[in-house]
């Protein structure tokens, strides 16, 4: 075997879901020794894809490679045997157990009549965690470690094999600058073991520190890969997103009326703090930042569903307080939530009754709900946003996501609200879907709505939005206009760096 | 549509297991015994069916809302004890209201620990079928309870009485079963249970007061274990302490055969009817056959699970899985 025989290789992978090819025939290798970066925008197909590799889900075509031998990973156990590790975002530790019972979970040494050989297991957990180089030992209770800890256990977990592949999905995402120093010389250790490591991560200056090459993704396809000596960011941002035309900024400016929603001193405890912010009619305002910057916290206290700890809401002018979400929902507010399936929807209703959920009291006629009203709703709203499905009584769990992000859309359109909030209205939404969302967007402030919309796809933001407010860990960095509005600066705002570089 | 004939014969046998299965029942009691499907024995299921599928109603309004009441047996005890008690010191007049109101206070605890304070279903209804008996028992300090002038009371009119032959029992499940089935199909509140169960926080995220619903459906409950309670008194117009145990379990079997899902979100009051009623007859045929009663108790037994897991197996298509 010489050095360049790949240590993992996909070739044509094909993934399909009911209405999304989540993977459109994609092929990549892994070298060994290499940290091979995996770029795409959310939806592109980063996490189908590892949970291909990782036997979670099984391809609809195409062939996977360890070390050049052909393989079908069916199950997360057969990953971990080829040598195939993961390191998760989300970690899936048990907080009450030790961090030697954790990493051995399901394997634990044995002695005679199935006792557990506490013995070796701790000697063999010091051993890895020696290799890590961590301030804890294996008798530590993992609940009683920093998340940047909990993480260096999860890779201890991960080197119980002899891995040939480890993948490290967003592994930065809550760690501190200090702590990442040290997943990076882990990292660096793992390589000059020979092991190939592929690299998640939306964060370009880390891409360009540590990794030797990065492959991109764009809609489920492969798009390349580049040598990350030889490229740099805007050619990989290009390669990630593609449709040029699609990073354009917003440009079709609507009348704007009154301000319609406004938020002083906003606060939630630790979640967000001092945000100040104001809704025009007829205006699109897009909130920009990273996974846990605040924004779906600030749209769910102004729905009424947390409350606030400090600061004011001014509804048309006159400060309200909202308690519930009924009080939202009575006060004109709506909201689009960011988890679609979990929020947004009874799966197992159907199109129409879901459509008319919020208002299901005022349709009636005596004591009962009067069929015709609801059906003239649900029948106004599929025309007016083009829902595709057999009719009415087809079960809500049965349409593709962009059509049920349709009947979410339509069910809080058809409350005519004031102020329209919509989270992440196009996660997990194929392309096609996406830009008739968009351009339904940008109707509805035409027709004088005040809209909101939270993102966390900046060619989303960029292109819906008049303005844009960028957030970093609870509090706003800076409003753009649209006009103004670099993605170098957006990007600086949200990762916190404003206070450095003056855009 | 497409849908139906993609699914064809094994698709319906995997949704309807039930009814083939009570079909296979049916036919093979009626083989063993001529008696089973005659018109006096077929009429006689349904009148001793009506108690438990009075209570069997409002469990369905709790299940579809997501939540289980095991405490409706005992509960039922509770009515009966206390309506029996207060139709001597009271009256009958005074003491159906009082008895209801009773009842409804219990319901209603229950709905405020299970509703607004989020407690767990199963934990909550299932010390309350403890603590309700205790209730019970010190009501009655332990004793049966019997009215004291059977002859003399229109009381007997709900257990006994019949309007142009049909049974009173038969005549209120009957009602009761019309009006909470227009209840749950046609009103925005039934709405509400199913949207509540069958997904509790897209519910909230449409404005849906989800305590509310939810402490509605066990004061619903409460209020069909109290009409049971009356049924049960008068028809004996004496009872044990004891006269509802166990029918918790029968009730949820109920409701689980008519295809409710204990996941919560669906179910209908017709299809509890139905499982009422095959519950009736498939202890009656047992009975018919030459079984023991108290082999029904194993056969309930088999019919909840059998019931559960078709349930589970039509949901992911096949029968055993090996990931949940």
């Amino acid at each position: 075997m010489t050095d360049q025989t790949p240590v993992l290789r996909l070739e044509g992978v094909v993934k399909t879901f009911p209405g999304v090819r989540a993977l459109d025939g994609v092929s990549f290798d892994l070298r060994p020794g290499e940290v091979h970066a995996l770029m795409g925008e959310n939806g592109a197909g980063k996490s189908t894809l590892m949970k291909v590799l990782g036997g979670i889900y099984d391809p609809n075509e195409g062939q996977i490679y360890v070390a050049e031998e052909p393989v079908t990973i069916a199950s997360p156990m057969q990953a971990k045997a080829r040598g195939v590790v993961f390191i998760h975002q989300e970690l899936s530790l048990a907080d009450e157990l030790t961090v030697a019972e954790n990493i051995w979970l399901g394997e634990l040494p044995l002695k005679s009549f199935g006792r557990v050989d506490w013995n070796k297991l701790y000697a063999d957990t010091d051993a890895i965690l020696e290799t890590l180089n961590v301030g804890f030992d294996a008798r530590t209770r993992v609940g009683d470690l920093s998340i940047a800890n909990q993480q260096m256990v999860e890779i201890a977990r991960a080197l119980t094999v002899d891995p040939r592949a480890v993948i490290f999905d967003e592994p930065t995402a809550s760690l501190t600058d200090a702590e990442k120093v040290v997943l990076f010389e882990v990292i660096a250790d793992l390589q000059s073991k020979g092991v190939g490591i592929i690299y998640i991560s939306h964060r370009m200056e880390e891409i360009f520190k540590i990794t030797d090459r990065i492959s991109v993704l764009r809609d489920g396809q492969y798009r390349g890969t580049l040598n990350t000596a030889e490229t740099n960011e805007e050619e990989v941002t290009q390669l990630m997103i593609g449709r040029k035309l699609d990073l354009s900024r917003n440009e079709s400016h609507h009348e704007l009326g009154d301000v319609a929603l406004e938020v002083r001193d906003l606060s939630c405890g630790e979640l967000f703090k001092d945000v100040n912010f104001q809704v025009r009619r007829g205006e699109v305002v897009g909130f920009y930042g990273l996974v846990g910057a605040g924004r779906t916290e600030i749209a769910e206290t102004i729905f009424g569903l947390r409350d606030p700890s400090a600061g004011q809401i001014l509804l048309n002018g006159e400060e309200v307080r909202i308690h519930s979400s009924m009080d939202a929902i009575a006060r004109g507010i709506s909201l689009v939530p960011e988890d679609r399936k979990g929020q947004g929807l009874v799966l197992g209703m159907n199109c129409r009754d879901n459509m008319t959920l919020p208002q299901v009291d005022d349709l009636t006629a005596g004591p009962f709900v009067s069929d015709g009203a609801e059906v003239a709703i649900f029948d106004q709203y599929r025309d007016k946003l083009d829902i595709r499905t057999p009719g009415w009584r087809q079960t809500v769990g049965n349409l593709s996501g962009g059509n049920q992000q349709k009947i979410v859309i339509g069910k809080w359109l058809s409350m005519h609200p004031e102020v329209l909030i919509v989270d992440e209205p196009t996660r997990g939404i194929d392309v096609g879907s996406k830009s008739e969302i968009h351009n339904l967007i940008r109707d509805l402030a035409a027709q004088g709505y005040a809209v909101i919309v939270i993102s966390s796809e900046m060619p989303e933001v960029l292109h819906v939005s008049d303005r844009i407010v960028a957030m970093f860990s609870g509090k706003v960095m800076r409003t753009f206009t649209s006009e103004e509005v670099t993605e170098d600066s957006l990007i600086q705002a949200i990762s916190g760096l404003e206070g450095d570089k003056v855009a | 549509m497409a849908e139906l004939t993609k699914k064809g014969i094994g698709g319906f046998l995997a949704r309807q297991g039930i009814l083939v299965a009570f079909v296979v029942f049916m036919v093979g009691f009626a083989l063993a015994n001529q008696r089973f499907l005659a018109i006096d024995n077929v009429f006689g299921v349904i009148r001793s069916s009506a108690i438990l599928g009075v209570m069997a109603l409002g469990v369905t309004f709790v299940v579809i809302g997501g939540n289980l009441d095991l405490s409706v047996g005992s509960m039922m005890s509770f009515s009966t004890i206390v309506v029996l008690d207060l139709h001597d010191k009271l009256g009958p007049t005074l003491a159906i209201p009082a008895m209801f109101g009773l009842t409804l206070l219990l319901g209603a605890f229950i709905g405020f620990l299970v509703g607004y304070l989020k407690l767990n279903s199963l934990i909550v209804t299932l010390g309350m079928l403890s603590a309700i008996h205790g209730l019970t028992l010190t009501w009655s300090g332990g004793k049966n309870m019997d009215i004291a002038d059977k002859e003399g009371t229109w009381f007997s009119v709900f257990g006994q009485g019949d309007i142009v032959g049909i049974p009173m029992p038969i005549i209120i499940f009957a009602l009761l079963a019309v009006l909470l089935s227009l209840m749950l199909s046609k009103t925005p509140f039934g709405r509400k249970v199913y949207a509540v169960g069958g997904n509790g926080q897209a519910a909230t995220f449409s404005g849906i007061p989800r305590a509310r619903v939810v402490f509605l459906t066990y004061l619903i409950s409460a209020f069909c274990v109290a009409t049971a309670g009356l049924l049960q008194a008068s028809r004996s117009l004496g009872s044990q302490n004891t006269v509802g145990q166990g029918m918790e379990l029968e009730v949820l079997a109920a409701v689980i055969l008519g295809g409710a899902s204990l996941l919560g979100g669906s179910g209908t009051v017709f299809k509890t009817v139905i499982g009422v009623l095959i519950l009736g007859f498939i202890q009656n045929g047992l009975l018919l056959i030459g079984l023991e009663f108290y082999v029904q108790y194993v056969v309930t037994w088999v019919i909840i699970i059998l019931a559960v897991w078709l349930d589970i197996a039509a949901k992911r298509g096949r029968l055993w899985s090996p990931i949940a």
